[in-house]
């Protein structure tokens, strides 16, 4: 019987993190939820934190579990209904997706133990949809096909809508509908570039497309090309590059902290998706289509760390300023993705981690102080002290060093290998002086915050005693803290974590590898029946010996 | 005219229509328009696989045999596309109860309602 279990759990493990939050979910639906302060602390309540708690570990678990073995070098290939590969969906996990996986699990858990603290009694169904977002962003990460994942973006997007307004007021409800808005025209537009390019290639399966793409004839790969540019400008919306991050600001402001805490891990989906499209499909080895996006993909990282950083040195709340630092982290990231050398891509992989953590901490943090602060909340202007400045401002120093970029902390070594992966390339001048030149502004911007709060404060005792409470529970503090000591631990597991990066950036661009695992040894032979459609007469010649028209 | 023609020209009137409609500043012509875009992009989706007469929709042994893949394809784009509509309706509706307004940002322009910081910005 265990036997049994185990070969189970061994054969569906790649699927298990896309079923796990989405049983949950519908679990937690069938539990119901009236919401609202009444049921605080209720018997119900309990029990759905339990529930919503104990899978997300479980689902760390798993994560971790899948990124051990990933980390070995196999290619764990799921084919979803037993479909072989360019015919049915695939779940493919490699390095980079099961490192994915074990981020946004490794977030989740702080993360809702922190709206466990009191966030999710201000809403209806905060832990249902917190297990879509998950299920959206697992298979998102796992996916080897790109309708799927265009289907995996709208689940954890329409979990996301939910999430934005959750709390309600007006503020969230005009962010939400711009947010929403927004997404649901890239959304179309997605659909666009994917249709672009199954005209062109007649696969959507990224194994297939990648060895197809190669193959395709000048005219053709222009059209590929212009496809994946279409889906470049999505993903670039979802992971706010200039000129589309214009929403995040108002939006990651607007969100509940647990909520802008997870959606530090949303821009990085995008960040994955270009990774996927642009650097593995269209890398090296695509014929004429290859390297599509390398004009635009540098120039535009670079300008989206230079607009993040002033835009973060202009900001007047610290939620704002989070939110700018969260697009320059993302610039920065892009800019190793831009570079287009495994080392660069790892270096990239590495400062991702440590932005999302960081990025994840800071927006909870943000909470903490706004809530000690009372009236003011947020705002950068003098205001009364915050209750427990030495704590509080520890943590704001740890998490602004680490964002800056100061030794020893985790911020600084990704920096460093994304300057130091730059050495050889061309475009080193420019990458060196405006991630260093920004690093500084980052630290003006930050320690002008930190003044503010902390330093700058009024003689006035601070009002309303209710709120100062709620901003110094132990949960709460305690789950932020636990966020900044995993980028602490990135620090500390420096060298096997940048190992893992190095192997999954070469992994990356071993594309005969990717194909045999996916496609099968007979990848190239069936693949043909997938036929990009010839000629004008609206003929399919069919594999079958007897089957011609 | 070609078949073709007719089915891309129909394409780019109605996106032309649902791009006009999302740049409206009424949150009812920003849904209808975006409804109008899904409209375009399905029926661009279905024209991926290529148009195709006297042939059978799914695969068989004999005959010709139209693309099935994007028919599979619009068909789900169709069911997040009538979810999402959904809830952007409902959204809208919300919005406009919370702000009074059925204005994109929230406030009449001109008005400014909301909270100054976030408009300063």
């Amino acid at each position: 019987m265990s036997e049994l279990l185990s070969l189970f759990f061994e054969t569906h493990l790649p699927v298990l993190p896309v079923l796990l939050p989405m049983f949950t979910a519908v679990a937690l639906l069938l539990m119901g939820d009236e919401g609202g302060e009444a049921n605080h602390g209720g018997r119900l309540l309990q029990r759905r934190r339990l529930l919503s708690f104990s899978s997300v570990v479980l689902g760390a678990v798993l994560a971790w579990r899948l990124m051990s073995e990933a980390a070995l070098g196999s290619l764990n290939v799921y084919p979803l209904g037993g479909w072989p590969a360019p015919f049915g969906i695939v779940l493919v996990v490699d390095r980079l997706s099961a490192m994915m996986l074990a981020l946004t699990w490794t977030i989740a858990v702080p993360v809702l133990w922190y709206a466990a603290g009191g966030w999710d009694t201000r809403g209806r169904h905060f832990h249902t949809m917190f297990h879509f977002l998950l299920m959206g962003l697992s298979g998102a990460f796992v996916t080897g096909d790109l309708f799927n994942l265009f289907v995996f973006f709208e689940v954890l997007l329409i979990a996301s809508y939910v999430l934005l307004v959750h709390g309600q007021g007006q503020e969230r409800f005009k962010a939400g509908v711009h947010y929403v808005v927004l997404n649901l025209v890239a959304s179309a537009l997605f659909l666009v570039g994917l249709a672009v390019i199954y005209g062109v290639a007649g696969t959507l399966n990224m194994a297939d497309l990648a060895l197809r793409v190669g193959r395709l004839g000048p005219e053709q790969a222009a059209l590929f090309k212009a496809g994946a540019m279409v889906l470049l400008v999505v993903f670039g919306l979802k992971a706010a590059i200039v000129p589309l991050y214009l929403w995040l600001p108002n939006t990651y402001a607007a969100a509940s902290a647990p909520v802008a805490a997870m959606f530090a891990i949303m821009t990085k989906v995008g960040v994955y998706s270009i990774i996927r499209v642009h650097a593995v499909i269209l890398g090296d080895g695509a014929g004429h289509a290859a390297l599509a996006a390398q004009a635009w993909l540098l120039p535009v990282a670079l300008l989206t760390i230079a607009l993040g950083v002033l835009g973060a040195l202009a900001a007047h709340s610290l939620a704002r300023l989070v939110a700018y630092l969260t697009v320059a982290s993302v610039g920065t990231v892009l800019t190793g993705v831009g570079l287009y050398t495994p080392a660069a891509l790892s270096a990239a992989l590495y400062y991702m981690m440590h932005s999302t953590l960081v990025a994840a901490a800071l927006f909870l943090l943000v909470e903490l102080v706004a809530t000690q602060r009372g009236e003011s909340g947020d705002r950068l202007q003098p205001a009364a002290p915050v209750a427990q400045p030495i704590l509080l401002g520890m943590m704001t120093l740890l998490g602004a060093a680490s964002v800056a970029g100061l030794p020893p902390l985790p911020g600084f070594l990704g920096k460093l290998m994304i300057l130091e992966s730059s050495a050889l390339t061309p475009a080193h001048a420019w990458v060196w002086s405006v991630v260093l030149v920004t690093s500084v502004m980052t630290m003006m911007g930050l320690a002008r915050a930190g003044s503010i709060l902390f330093w700058n404060v009024l003689p006035a005792a601070p009002t309303g005693k209710h709120s100062i409470r709620a901003g110094s529970s132990l949960r709460l503090i305690r789950a932020t803290l636990g966020l900044l000591g995993l980028s602490l631990l990135l620090a500390v597991a420096a060298s096997p974590l940048k190992r893992y990066t190095d192997a999954a950036a070469l992994q990356l661009t071993d594309r005969a590898a990717y194909a045999q695992a996916v496609l099968g040894p007979v990848g190239g032979a069936a693949a043909d029946t997938t036929r990009p459609y010839r000629g004008g007469e609206g003929e399919v010649i069919l594999p079958a010996p007897k089957g011609k028209p | 005219m070609s078949l073709e023609f007719l089915v891309a020209s129909g394409i780019g009137a109605v996106t032309a229509a649902g791009i006009y409609l999302i740049l409206r500043g009424r949150t009812w012509p920003v849904v209808l328009g975006m409804s109008l875009l899904g409209y375009a992009v399905n029926v661009f989706i279905f024209a991926m696989g290529r148009l195709w007469q006297d042939a059978a929709p799914i695969l068989s042994s004999t005959g010709r045999v139209a693309d099935p893949l994007p028919q599979a394809l619009v068909l789900t784009a169709i069911v997040i596309g009538f979810a999402t509509t959904g809830f952007v309706v409902e959204l809208a509706l919300r919005s406009r109860h919370e702000t009074d307004s059925d204005h994109v940002d929230g406030h009449e322009p001109g008005h400014h309602t909301g909270h100054a910081r976030d408009d300063a910005a």
